[in-house]
């Protein structure tokens, strides 16, 4: 690389260049998404589109902590599954209205989210994984055992009951505006969060740590910050589902949920904005297709995976923003 | 033993033993508030070694660390940095994916306090912009401000690590060979700019280049096999024989 001096004309506006809040080019894919969500449930059922939008949302927490935290963690599911219990139990037993049931669930994702995360945030790499996975564990454990959640039945027949008391969320095609809504501030909400102070100071970290401690930040509390933030727009997912489903159930607590959540980022694109999305719509996509085809799709689920893994490391996002060379 | 006056920062027995081997064997440090002082001794002597015990990167087996009259031996690294000493690495240590200007704004960005404000726009450490780019061309990186630090060659990283450094406006810094492995017109470079910066500053730094130590340091530690062998200015330092001895029995690079 050339090191001489170049003129300084060129030079002024390149130093002046600086932090966007938000690029035009994500913008408009952001203005797109929001199109295609307003307009998708005239063509497509709505009950499969808030599942999309759920896990999109569930995996863009995910990839908070994994792309931009640095932070392997294996057990999601504890935070979505916990949240998705407690918004049911208040929707059904103590009768709050859904936007409160929802409220409850993200409160109590929060909680576990501080909990486990100020145990696991102590231990660095696959022992950080581990931690995460022995604690969802337990989750799942007490899930099964406690006696509110209905052990293997799950708390069936969550009422979706009036938003603020006034509108019937019941029909499907109305529910689903309102789960648009909450998915789509969430997602905006964590890609501020990725372009805020606190975020970029999570990039630093993320680049490398002990450059970071140096210069005087108590990384420590920055890791568990994205970490309890992850497991609250976790929980949010969670919380969202069990209204769409009317359902919890074990499968939301469970591992292979946690696997599953990592396995929709990484085909997306971890660290990228939008893999996620774009990792939950195709393995839910595959998921509802595929149903009828019993186990094989686990089959065809892990293959893909594999591939994913050898051929495109970056996932589906990463390779096309290497390509259009511009972070998607 | 309290700090005298004019030591800003003072290391006593300082010791680490690493199962059984002891890289730093019972040092006893005193730097000198506003000198530039050099730390020298042959590979494996335990430079490195000393400089995370000092800013707590790695706990001491045993000793005592006063800086600024305070005793930090139980302060977490991050805590040091804040009360004003900050380190460099002997591995050049940028953010490889930040630009070379966000690489100095994150250091900036250190003067709002704590960043845990995550629904804030990013726009606001644009404030910093001006003063990152002035840092930049104090070591001649104007012209890679958004360069990727990741793609700057070697000579530059490091001078991109001393500007995120000097960003911080440390009252002391710890340079782990800021020359190492860079061109002789860099080298030249980086020492003027030691040079400049140690004014108004305290700088301990570990250098092989021995031209560059015997041109601007005041004083000099030598240390081999984890204790300090002598001490001094130039002159006195480098006609010690156990020094001439060190260095040609334990070889140096
Ligand atoms: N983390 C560690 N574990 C075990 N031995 C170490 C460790 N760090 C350094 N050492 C040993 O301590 C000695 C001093 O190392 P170091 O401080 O890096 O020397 P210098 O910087 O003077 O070249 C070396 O023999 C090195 O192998
Ligand atoms: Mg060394």
């Amino acid at each position: 690389m050339a090191v001489d001096v170049q003129t300084t004309s060129n030079v002024a506006p390149v130093a002046q260049r600086g932090a966007k809040g938000m690029s035009t080019l994500h913008m408009a894919i952001f203005a797109a998404l929001l199109v295609a969500g307003l307009i998708a449930p005239f063509f497509l059922y709505p009950v499969f589109l808030m599942k999309v939008l759920c896990f999109a949302l569930f995996a863009c927490a995910f990839n908070l902590l994994l792309g931009f935290g640095g932070l392997l963690s294996f057990g999601h599911a504890a935070y979505f599954g916990a949240a998705s219990y407690v918004a049911a139990h208040a929707a059904k037993v103590w009768g709050l209205t859904p936007e409160l049931a929802i409220l409850a669930g993200t409160g109590a994702a929060l909680i576990l989210g501080v909990l486990i995360g100020s145990l696991a945030i102590r231990r660095q790499g696959i022992y950080f994984a581990m931690v995460t996975l022995a604690f969802a564990q337990m989750v799942f454990f007490f899930s099964l055992q406690a006696p509110f959640t209905g052990g293997e039945d799950g708390i069936q027949a969550v009422p979706r009951g009036h938003l603020f008391g006034l509108l019937n969320l019941r029909p499907d095609f109305t529910l689903y505006f309102v789960v648009l809504a909450i998915t789509f501030g969430g997602i905006l909400f964590i890609y501020r969060i990725i372009h805020s102070p606190f975020g970029q100071v999570l990039k630093a970290i993320r680049e490398n740590e002990p450059r970071a401690i140096s210069l005087g930040y108590r990384t420590n509390r920055y890791k568990l910050a994205v970490f309890v933030l992850s497991a609250g727009f976790a929980g949010l997912a969670g919380a969202t589902k069990a209204l769409v489903f009317q359902l919890a159930s074990l499968t939301d607590v469970h591992w292979t949920m946690s696997g599953e959540v990592v396995l929709m980022t990484l085909i997306g694109g971890m660290g990228t904005v939008f893999g996620p999305i774009v990792g939950a719509t195709v393995i839910v996509t595959m998921q509802n297709y595929l149903a009828t085809w019993g186990a094989w799709v686990t089959i065809v689920q892990g293959t893909i995976f594999v591939i994913a893994v050898l051929l495109f490391r970056e996932g589906i996002v990463g390779v096309i923003s290497k390509w259009v060379k511009r972070p998607l | 033993m309290t700090a005298s006056e004019g030591t800003i920062l003072q290391a006593e027995d300082l010791t680490k033993e690493f199962k059984g081997f002891f890289a730093v064997d019972g040092v006893n440090l005193s730097i000198k508030r506003g000198s530039i002082h050099a730390l020298i001794g042959p590979n494996g002597a335990g430079k490195t070694t000393c400089f995370n015990l000092l800013t707590k990167f790695l706990p001491p087996t045993r000793g005592r660390i006063t800086f600024k009259g305070q005793d930090i031996t139980a302060m977490s690294p991050a805590d040091i940095a804040r009360l004003g000493m900050v380190r460099s690495f002997q591995i050049s240590a940028v953010f490889p994916h930040l630009s070379a200007i966000e690489n100095v704004r994150i250091a900036l960005q250190r003067q709002r306090g704590d960043s845990f404000d995550f629904w804030r726009s990013e726009r606001v450490l644009n404030e910093f912009n001006s003063r990152a780019a002035e840092l930049l061309a104090d070591v001649g990186l104007t012209e890679f401000s958004n360069v990727q630090a990741v793609e700057l060659p070697y000579g530059r990283k490091r001078a991109l690590e001393i500007a995120t450094t000097l960003a911080l406006d440390p009252e002391m810094l710890l340079l782990d060979e800021p020359t190492a492995g860079m061109t002789p017109e860099d080298v030249e470079r980086v020492a003027a700019l030691i040079k400049r910066i140690g004014a108004n500053r305290t700088i301990l730094m570990v250098e092989h280049n021995l031209s560059v130590v015997s041109t601007i340091s005041d004083t000099i530690t030598v240390l081999a096999r984890g204790k300090v062998l002598a001490e001094g200015n130039y002159e006195t330092v480098s006609k010690d024989p156990r020094v001439v001895e060190a260095y040609i029995g334990g070889g140096h690079g």
